[in-house]
């Protein structure tokens, strides 16, 4: 794999995982608990899509092959999708969104934060954007978090109950493959085991202050990477390209 | 309305330094920061602020529409208490 190929992939994944966050976020739009939670979630959801938009155009240039953001969002299959798993799990309730949202948020902060120091000048200048926004994210989710962990013992329950469920897909985002590794190397990408441990501490703090338990690192799911998704990713897809696949080239 | 419906809260944004908070609108919260970062999506996702102050409603204390006449109508008939019988010097602008 040359540096290039990397680099590719690497931000790929990045794009990869703001815009299938973003498409299921934006499930919500609409339906909404309340007319400020629909608001506040969908903001969070275009947040992720600008994000996506800046590193799949990034991603295109560096493939060099002419693909625009578009192209990339929406005209490939699923195979070459490289989000991790975790983003792509339905919304399902309030609970399983917010504690997915949790979840991403302090990982995402703190990748982001370690990529302001990259290499590549691009996706620092794109960190540093995308910090501000997370940062936010952040701060949301965790309160949310303690709200309903903190809250009464039906939303105690299942708030803990989603955390516990999707948990095994958490692992994922701290795996690291060769392209992790030639992007660190290069000074272009993170220190995945310095996150894991700063994301560990973090989330513990917050469960704590929610009265909620850490479940036990155990076994954890694997392929988004890879692009080996779950059973949900066709359907993302289906209803996230049927215009462009129905309607090739059209604009609105 | 329900007993078990978030308060509401009334939203003011302060859109550049030096101007005053302006009263922008309402909107439902659990507790003091949710309403914060509630009006910060609601009311200030165009760029429209640089501060946000909450207050619960129920706070407000508010005039009765029934006191108008005894309020607000006295002050109908003094036109001297308007600055409109200075001549402004030339050159002073913004008045």
């Amino acid at each position: 794999m040359t540096q290039n190929e990397a680099l590719f992939q690497y931000v790929t994944r990045i794009g990869d995982n703001s815009l299938i966050l973003g498409q299921r976020l934006s499930e919500w739009c609409g339906h909404g608990p309340i007319l400020e939670e629909d608001i506040a979630l969908t903001n969070t959801a275009l947040d992720l899509i600008g994000q996506a938009t800046s590193l799949l155009k990034y991603a295109g240039e560096i493939e060099g092959k002419g693909r625009n953001e578009d192209q990339m969002a929406f005209l490939r299959y699923e195979h070459e999708y490289f989000n991790c798993l975790l983003l792509e799990l339905p919304n399902t309730d309030y609970a399983y969104t917010l504690a997915r949202q949790f979840l991403f948020d302090h990982f995402n902060y703190f990748m982001y934060e370690e990529l302001l120091n990259s290499e590549d000048r691009q996706l620092a200048a794109i960190a540093e954007k995308s910090l501000k926004e997370v940062t936010y994210h952040r701060r949301r989710s965790s309160e949310w978090l303690i709200r309903l962990g903190d809250g009464t013992q039906e939303s105690h329950d299942r708030i803990q109950f989603a955390i516990n469920d999707i948990w095994e897909y958490t692992g994922e985002l701290f795996e690291a493959d060769e392209v992790d590794q030639m992007m660190f190397e290069a000074g272009i990408g993170v220190n995945l085991a310095k996150i894991k441990t700063a994301w560990h501490k973090n989330v513990s703090e917050v469960m704590d202050a929610a009265t909620l338990t850490k479940p036990q690192e155990d076994f954890m799911q694997l392929g988004g990477k890879k692009g080996v998704h779950t059973e949900y990713m066709g359907y993302i897809l289906a209803e996230m390209q049927y215009m462009q696949r129905a309607y090739p080239n059209c604009e609105w | 309305m329900t007993s078990s419906e978030w308060p509401l809260w009334e939203v003011f944004i302060r859109s550049k330094q030096g101007l005053d908070h302006k009263h922008a609108g309402s909107l439902r919260a659990a507790d003091a920061e949710m309403a914060i970062e509630n009006a910060r999506d609601v009311y200030t996702r165009r760029s429209e602020g640089v501060s946000i102050w909450v207050v619960e409603s129920k706070h407000v204390v508010a005039s009765s529409p029934e006191d108008n006449a005894s309020f607000f109508e006295p002050s109908d008939s003094k036109i001297y208490r308007h600055p409109t019988f200075y001549e402004v010097p030339d050159g002073i602008e913004h008045m």
